[in-house]
């Protein structure tokens, strides 16, 4: 069916400004057919069914809306760890403010380079999760990202790693509009931990491609920065396999807009797929979306979902969070839980859970809450001398602390906790 | 020490008075205990002393050692020396008991100016007291009073008490729910804190608790009033005879 004509209009305004890279055969041909892929969809409109909650209209422009800098004090997150830092500048890698990009147990390239290479194992992966994520729910702005992605890196971890990788995502540009797209691949048995920091540009759009074979570890720790008037659409398509740990978990600090989708499709028995976020929203002009899709296509596998959001001030919070169960997918263990916390009347949290079981063998719940702070609670906490504003922060760190303790790192997570205070400290 | 005049109030939500007209001194050093009926309004002058929402004064007044309690925020009250040991302490997820103390410990330090307590001398006054309180470690480490048995909610409360170190404590029937072990430890843990500069308001309906914490003045409460004030005696009476013959004497 031919597309409606706005949508097709938005389409063609959006392709207008936007120009492929050039790489070997192969890569030319997956962009290509990513290209394809996005013009038979179009970019959303606040009509389809994943967009209701969450208006793409900012995200569809041709140019981006410019987004202020936020100038912070505080030392970068993660500095106390021992990492391999890669840094990008609105979307371009910084090599001067990088790292070597090495590590024992890892291979670490830039993406333009991968894709200049006639044969690369990267071939297999880069459009090719995505491609298979588009079903049964379009995901355009992931399809446009394959195409035109202009920056990125490729990682291939073939041991435990020895230390995690960071990529810092720098804004410096008020106008900048960048698409990045990385991709990991995590051999038989072997582990990285990949951490993500920073707001990165005015308006960006990432994608992950995570292909974790048997046996394989993979950590995710994303922080999502703090400048006020940013957008992000983000992706994460991951396919894992027998007896693998995939595990990601974002913290997402203030930001116009935010639409992080994660897809994962369970392909080998007994493995692990945990996604979990947290995000702290303040004014009526914040805007987070979580949109999961996790696929259980084999037996004995666990997945988990665990999203908190804490919204005050008119602040929107949207969920959309999906456990498939295909047939045969028997003794799957799904749990999904999504939860607000509202700081005021003004504030919205929008969710959507969804369970679609075709195995009779399976144990998965979901719940969705939404409640303010617990006036009790609060009196309690008060009766006993604490400041009203520190015992609601208190309170909000206690209900943000079930997403936190998907984090295996105790580090990272005392990390992010730490700025959590900081943040509510300042906001409450 | 604690002085409340002529104390009436009401539901803030509806026409209802639950107060009306208490009137109470406690010295320094004194313990006071209140008995009566269920319902007539023990918790809810606890609950008024220490500032919680929903209620409305429409007459009287509430001093701490000369300062006006009524005007003030309730962990401005905590600060100037009030801890009410709940009747029923709030179970917090998510918010571990230890980190629970110490913050409660610095904030009301921190408000009285004086510094913060080490995390090394922190460790060691907690460990001390909840020894005394037979509260192990585990129950240090467990979210605020979550899944914490009746008895066991009931020691922590004291256990904050002790750690707080207050001057003017109310006690709302903080015996129900302690085994006779457990009542004994609460008791003592209450008179180790007696001292001529601290006073108590101990809110129960037996006896028993007031063989182990000898009070120096008793009232009974009836229908928002003190409507019988006397010595230890009166706990006596109320533990043998019930209120009846207290109330239709009054009557
Ligand atoms: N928030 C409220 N809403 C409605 N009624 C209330 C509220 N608070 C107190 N009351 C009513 O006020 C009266 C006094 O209650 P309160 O809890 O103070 O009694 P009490 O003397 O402590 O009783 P008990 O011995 O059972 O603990 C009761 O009738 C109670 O139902
Ligand atoms: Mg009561």
């Amino acid at each position: 069916m031919a597309l409606a004509k706005l949508k097709a209009d938005v389409t063609e305004a959006r392709l207008a400004r936007l120009a492929m890279p050039d790489g070997a055969g192969w890569a030319n041909a997956a962009r290509a057919d990513a290209l394809a892929r996005l013009q038979a969809m179009g970019l959303p409109s606040k009509r389809d069914e994943y967009w209701k909650y969450t208006d793409p209209t900012s995200l569809n422009a041709p140019d981006a809306p410019e987004a202020a800098l936020f100038h912070s004090d505080e030392s970068p997150l993660f500095d106390a760890v021992d990492r391999v830092r890669i840094v990008f500048v609105d979307g371009v890698f910084d090599a001067d403010a990088s790292d070597d990009l090495s590590a024992e147990g890892v291979e670490i390239e830039r993406l333009a380079d991968a894709m200049a290479a006639d044969i690369h194992w990267v071939k297999d992966v880069y459009g090719v999760l995505e491609a298979r994520g588009q079903t049964p729910v379009n995901r355009p702005f992931a399809a446009m990202n394959t195409a035109f992605a202009s920056d990125g890196v490729v990682i291939r971890a073939t041991a435990k790693v020895s230390k995690p990788i960071n990529l810092i995502y720098l804004h410096q540009d008020v106008a900048s509009d960048a698409i990045l797209h990385n991709v990991v691949k995590v051999e038989a048995g072997a582990e990285v931990t990949l951490l993500e920091t920073g707001p990165a540009a005015a308006r960006f759009s990432k994608q992950l491609e995570v292909e974790v074979a048997d046996g394989g570890t993979f950590h995710h720790v994303r922080a999502q920065g703090r400048d006020h008037e940013r957008r992000a659409v983000t992706h994460c398509f991951a396919r894992i396999g027998a007896g693998s740990t995939f595990k990601s978990f974002t913290l997402t600090f203030n930001g116009v807009l935010t639409r992080n989708d994660c897809i994962i499709e369970i392909v080998g028995d007994e493995a692990v797929a945990h996604v979990a976020g947290a995000c702290v929203g303040d004014g009526r002009d914040f805007h987070h979306d979580d949109t999961v899709f996790i696929t259980h296509d084999a037996v004995n596998c666990e997945s988990r979902q665990v999203f908190k959001k804490v919204l005050r001030n008119g602040a929107t919070g949207v969920f959309q969070g999906k456990i498939l169960v295909k047939a045969g997918a028997q003794k799957t263990d799904g749990y999904q839980i999504s939860q607000s916390l509202l700081l005021d009347d003004d504030s919205q949290f929008l969710a959507k859970p969804e369970l679609e079981i075709y195995a009779d063998d399976v144990a998965c719940s979901h719940g969705s809450t939404s409640g303010a702070i617990d006036e009790e609670a609060l009196f309690y906490l008060r009766s006993r001398g604490l400041p009203e504003k520190d015992a609601q922060s208190l309170l909000t760190l206690a209900f943000v602390a079930e997403a936190l303790e998907e984090i295996e790192d105790e580090a990272l997570a005392d990390d992010l906790r730490d700025r959590l205070e900081g943040w509510l400290a300042r906001h409450t | 020490m604690l002085n409340i005049k002529g104390l009436q109030v009401k539901l803030e939500e509806e026409d209802k008075q639950i107060l009306k007209g208490v009137d109470l001194k406690i010295e320094p050093g004194s313990v006071h205990a209140i008995m009566g009926p269920n319902g007539s309004g023990k918790s809810t002058l606890s609950y008024v002393l220490s500032g919680k929402d929903g209620y409305e004064v429409t007459y009287g007044s509430a001093q701490l050692e000369g300062a006006d309690l009524l005007d003030m925020e309730p962990e401005e009250r905590a600060a100037a020396g009030l801890f009410l040991a709940f009747q029923y302490p709030v179970e917090i997820p998510g918010v571990g008991n230890m980190t629970f103390l110490r913050t409660a410990v610095n904030a009301q330090r921190k408000s009285r100016g004086e510094e913060e307590l080490s995390a090394g001398d922190f460790l060691k006054e907690v460990r001390a007291k909840a020894k005394s309180l037979s509260i192990d470690a585990d129950m240090l480490k467990r979210p605020v009073n979550v899944g914490f048995s009746g008895g066991e909610k009931k020691r922590n409360e004291i256990l904050q008490m002790a750690m707080l170190e207050p001057k003017m404590c109310i006690l709302d029937e903080t015996d129900s729910g302690l085994d006779v072990d457990a009542m004994k430890l609460v008791a003592e843990g209450v008179n180790a804190l007696r001292s001529e500069g601290r006073s108590f308001l101990v809110i129960t309906h037996y006896q028993r608790l007031l063989d182990h914490i000898q009070p120096d003045v008793v009232h009974i409460m009836a229908d928002g009033r003190i409507v019988k004030t006397g010595g230890p005696e009166l706990a006596l009476e109320v533990e043998n005879n019930g209120y009846a013959d207290i109330l239709a004497e009054v009557a």
